[in-house]
């Protein structure tokens, strides 16, 4: 039994689907099938029943024959493909269409909060909310942009280039105020919207968007934050037109909320000839901000430039009231130990 | 009944700091532990040293303040807020765990320094005077806590590596999953269709397959392979072009925007043929063709 161990460790890879299957059964003393299968070699994937590749305790053996099959595999998936494909030539159009490939998207875990169109409860509970007087073209809004203590260059310059986005934002250096001083000011002085944009370590990394009279605060988690002059291939300034919004994959009842959030910070009117369009878009629960100028070449074709900042949020924490982090009235945290176990499951 | 003592004779000083030799005298103390042998309490840097000692009155290690060698010794110590006086007795030095003597000070600053000075009367100088200044500065930071804890505290979150690089990677690849330039592109050609933009871009074969569907209710297919003609040609020109136009056109712009394609040059078409959508300034050449006629016939 060594001897035939070590001939067969010492074999070409590519020969031997017969010491394959020979080996096996020395190690399992298969005393009965061993000249048998010694003769059907080629179509012996007689290993007997209950073996696998993991069980052969010699490493470089278990690594040969592992390998071996991994190759086989390989060879089985290609055949198998080359027949599907002369197959699908040979009948042509009457092809079944090609599968679908699976992708995180795709089989996304059903979300029950997902928003019909033509849910009335949806409609109603939007009318209500607190969005409405936006929606209603009753305020328009005014937003007041500022950091958090002490902010350094990166965060001041990402805060102007936001409010040149954002029409009719101001920003205001934070002198150590409390947040909870500064909402009663704001209100008293109109404003609808409060961002403030959090640091850490000289960066940027967390975004509070309040609106105000009483209105929901989310917080989110800033990531890749771009800045204009780190923007390949962009286009110059911004100008003072409002710009369009885009919306994408809101789909859920809080990523409706949240989109309203977003889409409450724009005035209700773009002015088309601006052609600057801002974009929100969700995708597995990151949302991607992006601001382009677009131009339309023709009717099929649009060309479209990047100009300001371009960061990506995730969403922390909605609050019901404006922010009030210890008392405050949670409508949705994240839990990561809770909600990030599923790789397919998503909540916006 | 505290009698202003000396570094005496008869006092015995028992040092936690060193090991097996029991000092009777401070002094002795302070010439071995303190000046020149180890002392676990004492901290050298380079200009100076400093005593860890936690009943040490100020925090250097010198003769006068070394809580070890000197028999008469007093600190203040500050204990959840409250602030104590603890005196030295010596007599107690078999016993150091109850070698100090603890009294609450007054949590009024003028009661409590009256209380030092009501307790220390007849001890040197020194020690007085450290001992209140010791106090004053206790007091100073307490008040300095007492009104910080009423502003805003910065609140540290600690962050898990594992989650923080977990989310780095799903970004990733969700950007890459979002395809961000096609899905804007796609959304604002959706709302060109859908007529957000009213009358500010005029592409005809937009408004040429509205006609269609409009005509094609009750259409001829002659009229269909014109449109389709016209479509081939790919004018991006205004809605106005006239039908005289068109007809005109069909013959002599295939073989001119042949020619174009070849020359790149500024040799402009006839007029009215390829419009540019940018502002374009039209340039006629005109091109001599007498001189050529003469050589011909001489």
């Amino acid at each position: 039994a060594n001897t035939m161990e070590k001939t067969g460790g010492s074999r070409k890879k590519g020969l031997k689907r017969k010491s394959a299957a020979e080996e096996p059964q020395e190690a399992a003393v298969g005393e009965d099938g061993a000249t048998e299968s010694g003769g059907e070699a080629p179509k012996a994937s007689a290993f007997p029943p209950g073996f696998s590749i993991s069980e052969i305790k010699n490493k470089q053996r278990r690594h040969l024959m592992f390998t071996r099959w991994k190759q086989q595999q390989r060879k089985e998936k290609l055949a198998a493909k080359k027949k599907l494909k002369k197959e699908r030539e040979a009948l042509g159009d009457k092809a079944p269409p090609k599968p679908i490939p699976k992708t995180i998207d795709n089989q996304r875990v059903y979300d029950e909060t997902t928003v019909d169109p033509n849910d009335e409860e949806v409609a109603y509970d939007e009318a209500t909310d607190e969005f409405a007087s936006y929606f209603n073209r009753q305020t328009s809004p005014k937003i007041l942009i500022t950091t958090s203590d002490r902010p350094h260059g990166r965060t001041v310059r990402l805060c102007e280039q936001l409010s040149t986005v954002i029409p009719n934002s101001h920003v205001y250096y934070r002198r150590g105020l409390a947040l909870k001083r500064i909402i009663p000011q704001c209100i008293s002085r109109d404003f609808t919207d409060l961002i403030v944009i959090n640091e850490d370590r000289k960066t940027p990394n967390g975004l509070i968007l309040s609106h105000l009279p009483n209105g929901p605060t989310a917080h989110f988690k800033m990531s890749s934050v771009r800045l204009r002059k780190e923007i390949k291939r962009r286009g110059k300034d911004p100008t003072e037109h409002v710009p369009e919004i885009i919306l994408n994959n809101f789909t859920t009842r809080l990523g409706h909320s949240v989109g309203r959030m977003f889409a409450s910070l724009f005035p209700h009117n773009p002015q088309f000839i601006g052609r600057q369009v801002a974009t929100f878009h969700n995708q597995r629960d990151y949302i991607f901000f992006r601001f382009h100028r677009y131009i339309f070449k023709s009717e099929k074709k649009v060309g479209i430039q990047e100009l300001g900042p371009r960061f990506t949020l995730k969403l922390r924490s909605l609050q019901k009231g404006t922010f009030d982090s210890k008392y405050g009235e949670y409508e949705w945290v994240h839990k990561p130990r809770e909600m990030d176990t599923s790789r397919r499951k998503f909540h916006l | 009944m505290r009698m202003a003592r000396h570094g005496g004779a008869e006092l015995k000083a028992v040092n936690p700091g060193s090991w097996s030799v029991k000092y009777k005298d401070p002094e002795v103390i302070w010439d071995t532990l303190g000046n020149k042998q180890f002392c676990s309490f004492k901290i050298r840097t380079k200009t100076q040293g400093f005593c860890r000692n936690e009943y040490s009155l100020t925090g250097l290690c010198n003769r006068s303040s070394c809580p070890l060698a000197n028999s008469q010794y007093a600190t203040i110590k500050e204990e959840k807020g409250q602030c104590f006086l603890y005196m030295k007795v010596i007599e107690r030095a078999a016993f150091p765990r109850r070698l100090w003597e603890r009294v609450r000070l007054h949590k009024n600053y003028e009661k409590a320094l009256e209380q030092i000075d009501e307790n220390l009367i007849y001890w040197p100088r020194f020690i007085r005077h450290k001992c209140k200044q010791r106090f004053t500065k206790i007091t100073q930071y307490l008040i300095r806590i007492r009104k910080l804890t009423l502003k805003r505290q910065r609140k540290l979150v600690p962050l898990s590596k594992k989650v923080e690089r977990r989310e780095k990677r799903r970004e990733e690849k969700a950007l890459i999953a979002a395809q961000l330039d096609n899905a804007i592109e796609k959304e604002l050609l959706e709302r060109l269709k859908q007529d957000t933009y009213g009358d500010i871009y005029n592409f005809p074969i937009h408004a040429f397959d509205k006609a269609l569907e409009q005509q094609e209710a009750g259409s001829d297919s002659s009229d269909a392979e014109e449109q389709e003609d016209e479509d081939d040609e790919e004018d991006m020109d205004k809605l106005d072009a006239s039908s005289d136009e068109d007809e005109g056109e069909k013959s002599s712009s295939e073989e001119e925007e042949k020619a174009l394609d070849a020359k790149h040059k500024g040799k402009t078409p006839l007029k009215g043929t390829l419009r540019r959508k940018r502002a374009y300034v039209e340039i006629e050449y005109e091109q001599e063709t007498e001189p050529v006629a003469k050589a011909k016939t001489t």
